[in-house]
């Protein structure tokens, strides 16, 4: 076989057309963008030497952009680890066995009190740069999205419909080759869901993370956190209106630039689509496919990659290998035992070093105390949980039931849920403080101002995916009142609700660390719970009160998992479907 | 209501339904419906699919309202879910959170029946159904037929006076609608339920004339009833009998009879809004080929072809539809031809045929001719499909319009009239045909 180059037609393809004019400035503007915020990121920095912040909303739009490309280098990370991740818990029995248990611990710790703890490392990693600090607080963003990204994909890997298998074998498409065609893509709708929450939940963090406590002071990034951060110790109202503004651009842009196109792309990986369905589009993406200058600029690292692809299949090739393409790599039974036996010793191992740690410091009275505080705070998630369902599914279901009002309603519940809360946080101490509420009950709320709406959405969906026959079934039955909504509504919409109240549930356990200990200037309010704990350790940098804390609060949330969300899960999954 | 003999079952009257697409244009369903069920009868609606049948007896049910016209039950304007109707679905609709007892109890309980009679009177219906045993089973552990049977039995168990019956058969198999089918008219000969009249809505034609003792023809755009056969053939009834068969050819004949012009033509004035028939062109060739085979050389009885190519009614009917428009075949007196241009097409090789096709395809479907009218003309022989769309949504709904756009790019593609790219939506000619108009270009130049 000779080697050719590809050859891309240069009359009348690369002709400009209109599309093209329109997008050349703003991917330029776009480009120039990403140079200046990643050589802002890796200035020279020491830790005390504080960085320059100022109120002035004129430069909010530059911290919203530090803020956006913090969360964009996260999203980057997280679609790395999940494309590593998922591909080894998917192809490697012996290591799913421990990937899985672990992202499973991973998904319910607090990230917010992982902060502290790794900011230390990073610094130490990149010395006299503030790369180091920067890398800290992006890795807790990433914490916030990787997790369910990875579940995604690997689920959608174990789920590849053997009719494909068989024909990619049939075809003797290599391990690379049939990640590429088949896994992938087969993957990429549900990765691409993912994605979007993983953003929508990550502007919490991002506005979280970058103030961040080390060595008992107080480090802040230029981004749009700090600038809360900045105006809440000035007690500046009006700033935070303005950091409320921005960040609501953020989130638009984000949407418009990124998510609309990627999901507009993604239908066409789609199996099948329902018929009259409404598919998804953008006019970013439409201008892409549009302008003829962009169209053969793609074809570019398309040829590329596919003449890496080939030249890799000849290597392997030569290599002579029968094994159908990726198949799992299982080991002898012998060493499967003793492995299981080393992952054994190892998570005992594990649990004694951090007991030994958490207990140098603290006694055990003060375990019992810290147990007790996440009685407090369990609480205060029920009944916040409880609460927000009673005024949420009677208000999502007659959303549901009206497909117009659903449609922009749905649009504006997936945003305030993207919103990041603790923006509101300020507001609520200013009215505590003003009407001397009980800080134990009123803090309380906070906790799930951002994480409610996942309840709405969803009882959203849910309401609206009821097959109008079902509905008619029941209007000719003669359903009414309250028997209606106990043996029809309830029921149709359990399943999506379970879903929106277990999001929300998982939110509030992670907002808690911020929303129990709540500050206006030199005004403190402090719940009792286990997040005003934590926080209180993370400031003064009191790393085995930390540790316990998290422990605690990763067994709460574990046990709510197990013995809560799961049997709700398996009644919905094998009771409630509606099929 | 001064003479009691008169009163029908359910009587509509100039029932007129319009629905407000989202773009707030009205589109009216169904205009100047006049129908009556007279008690002790079964009557069946026959149509196209998306003719309105189905919004038709949800207003007989009281579930939706008219826009005009009158409703009555037994004399009595219906307003809201009306007692004494009871329906079955097309999909079943049962809860699935419900064992097939409490799916059967569930109208009961609404209705405030006591726990002791409503378990009594269930119990009774499902075995009467031939539900026995399953009653503590839930619905997704059946198979279709059996959950249809649970439909039935949730429906009859309300003792109803009209039973309502939106395509009850079409989601299971033949042999299953079948033994189903003929389980309910036994039920109803032998007087072993309380109905007084039943509605089945349906597409399938013979399935209709072996059940009713009325069959109604349904038009669509707007949807209103055009024509009715009355089936006076004692049950059970034979499908092979000549009176049946003839029956069946009768209403094959009316389904198929052109409403807008006279019977069969295809010259007949389309405009760009025409909704092109919901098929294939490998289909309408399979067709055409069948067709023009024996046993039917060029001409067959539209029931014996329903017959020989096992396609469900509706299929068939836009399969006929688009042989008819594309002039490659003729329909007349429930019988349909192959024509001259027909018989040229199935005689041509493979590339001819594309060649006649593009022709007969520009020729009569303006759509098709519109769309290459524009590319021709562009400079750069590209067009967004939202510009054609945008023309559609004209004359047609928003998601109407989308099929019959996919249609004619489907349809252009096989003629290799014009391309489409899926990922851009761009409509474009063909890369050979530009050549070609370049190469000349060139010519012309030199």
């Amino acid at each position: 076989m000779r080697w050719s180059l590809p050859t891309v037609a240069v009359s009348p393809d690369l002709k400009p057309n209109v599309w093209d004019l329109a997008l050349i400035p703003v991917i330029f503007a776009f480009l120039a963008l990403l140079a200046y915020g990643g050589a802002q990121m890796t200035t020279p920095y020491d830790v005390g030497e504080p960085l320059p912040l100022t109120l002035d909303p004129t430069h909010l739009p530059y911290y919203l952009m530090r803020s956006a490309l913090r969360m964009a280098a996260a999203l980057a990370a997280s679609l790395a680890f999940t494309l590593v991740f998922a591909v080894l818990a998917a192809k490697v029995p012996a290591l799913e066995k421990v990937l899985i248990p672990i992202l499973d611990i991973l998904q319910s710790i607090p990230i917010l009190g992982f902060l502290s703890i790794t900011v230390a490392g990073f610094i130490s990693l990149f010395p006299g740069n503030l790369l180091g600090v920067e890398c800290a607080a992006i890795f807790a963003i990433f914490t916030s999205q990787a997790w369910n990204m990875a579940f995604s994909l690997y689920s959608s890997l174990k789920t590849v419909p053997n009719d494909l298998i068989e024909a990619s074998n049939v075809f003797h498409l290599s391990a690379w080759q049939r990640f590429w065609r088949l896994e992938l893509p087969w993957g990429v709708p549900g990765l691409v869901w993912n994605m979007m929450i993983s953003v929508s939940g990550g502007w919490f963090f991002v506005v979280a993370s970058e103030a961040i406590s080390v060595a008992g002071q107080t480090i802040m990034l230029p981004g749009v956190g700090s600038y809360i951060a900045l105006a809440i110790a000035a007690e500046d109202l009006t700033a935070i209106g303005w950091a409320i503004l921005a960040v609501l651009g953020g989130i638009v842009l984000y949407d418009q630039l990124f998510f609309r196109p990627l999901v507009a792309w993604t239908a066409k990986f789609k199996a099948d689509s329902m018929q009259g369905e409404q598919q998804p589009e953008s006019w970013l993406l439409t201008m892409l496919q549009r302008g003829r200058l962009f169209r053969a600029l793609a074809k570019l690292p398309a040829a590329l990659w596919g003449a890496f692809t080939i030249m890799l299949r000849r290597r392997e090739a030569s290599g002579d290998s029968h094994r159908a393409g990726g198949a799992r790599l299982a080991l002898p039974s012998w060493a499967g035992r003793v492995w299981d036996a080393v992952l054994i010793a190892g998570a005992m191992l594990g649990v004694v070093q951090v007991a030994l740690f958490v207990h140098s410091a603290v006694g055990l009275p003060e375990v019992g105390q810290v147990l007790l505080y996440g009685l407090a705070t369990s609480t205060r998630v029920v009944v916040l949980i409880a609460l927000a369902s009673l005024v949420w599914v009677p208000i999502g279901v007659w959303i549901g039931q009206r497909p117009v009002v659903a449609q922009n309603v749905q649009w504006i519940a997936q945003f305030l849920a993207a919103f990041p809360a603790n923006l509101m946080f300020p507001v609520a101490v200013v009215l505590i403080v003003r009407f001397d509420l009980n800080v134990n009950v009123w803090t309380s709320p906070l906790m799930i101002l951002g994480t409610q709406w996942y309840i709405l959405f969803n009882v959203i969906g849910g309401a609206s995916a009821i097959p109008q026959d079902m509905k008619d079934a029941a209007g000719n039955l003669g359903l009414t009142g309250w028997m209606k909504w106990r043996r029809f509504i309830l029921p149709a919409i359990f399943p999506s609700y379970v879903t929106g109240a277990f999001n929300a549930a998982g939110g509030s356990w992670n907002a808690a660390i911020v929303a129990e200990l709540v500050s206006w200037g030199d005004t403190k309010l402090e719940a009792t719970g286990l997040g005003a704990y934590i926080a209180k350790a993370t400031i003064d940098g009191d790393f085995p009160r930390i540790a316990l804390g998290i422990a605690v609060m990763c067994l709460f949330v574990m046990a709510f998992n197990r013995f809560l969300w799961r049997p709700l899960y398996m009644l919905a999954a094998e009771r409630l479907r509606l099929d | 209501m001064s003479d009691p003999v008169s009163v029908a079952l359910l009587d509509l009257r100039g029932v007129r339904k319009t629905f407000r697409t989202p773009e707030r244009q009205e589109r009216t369903v169904l205009e100047g419906v006049d129908f009556r069920l007279e008690e002790g009868e079964i009557v069946a609606l026959l149509g196209k699919s998306g003719s309105g049948k189905s919004t038709l007896l949800r207003i007989m049910a009281g579930l939706i309202s008219a826009n005009g016209g009158d409703v009555l039950y037994r004399g009595r304007k219906v307003g809201g879910p009306a007692k004494g109707i009871a329906m079955v679905f097309q999909s079943f609709a049962l809860f699935p959170w419900l064992t097939v007892q409490e799916n059967v109890e569930l109208g009961l309980e609404a209705a405030g029946v006591a726990r002791a009679e409503r378990e009594q009177r269930a119990g009774d219906v499902i075995d009467l159904i031939g539900l026995g045993g399953y009653e503590g089973a839930y619905p997704k552990e059946l198979s279709g037929g059996m959950r249809q049977r649970v439909g039935f039995a949730r429906a009859l168990v309300m003792r109803p006076d009209v039973l309502l019956l939106d395509e009850p058969f079409s989601a299971l198999d033949v042999l299953t609608s079948e033994t189903l089918r003929e389980d309910l008219i036994d039920l109803w000969e032998e007087r072993k339920i309380p109905t007084k009249g039943i509605l089945l809505v349906s597409h399938n034609i013979e399935e209709a004339v072996s059940i009713a003792d009325r069959v109604l023809v349904f038009s669509s755009d707007p949807g209103r009833v055009r024509a009715e056969i009355r089936v006076g053939l004692p049950r059970p009834r034979d499908p092979e009998s000549p009176a049946f068969r003839q029956i069946v050819d009768e209403v094959y004949t009316l389904m198929t009879a052109n409403v807008r012009g006279g019977v069969g033509g295809a010259q007949d004035q389309l405009t760009l809004g025409y909704r092109l028939p919901d098929t294939t062109p490998g289909k309408l060739e399979g067709l055409l080929e069948t067709l023009a085979e024996p046993p039917f050389n060029g001409r067959a009885d539209l029931p014996q072809l329903a017959e020989e190519t096992e396609l469900e009614d509706d299929i068939l009917f836009h399969l006929f539809e688009g042989l008819r428009v594309l002039g490659l075949a003729r329909i007349a007196a429930g019988d349909i031809f192959i024509t001259a241009a027909g018989r040229a097409f199935i005689d041509a090789d493979d590339s001819t045929r594309k060649e006649l096709f593009a022709e007969t395809l520009l020729r009569n479907i303006p759509l098709a001719a519109h769309i290459r009218r524009v590319l021709d003309e562009r400079r750069d022989h590209r067009a967004p499909e939202d510009r054609f769309l945008q023309e559609l949504q004209d004359y047609l709904t928003d998601g109407e319009a989308e099929r019959v756009l996919e249609t004619a790019i489907t349809w252009g593609r096989y003629a290799e009239i014009f391309d489409y790219d899926y990922n851009s939506g761009v409509l474009m000619l063909p890369e050979d045909v530009v050549e070609e108009m370049e190469a000349e270009d060139g010519r012309a130049e030199d």
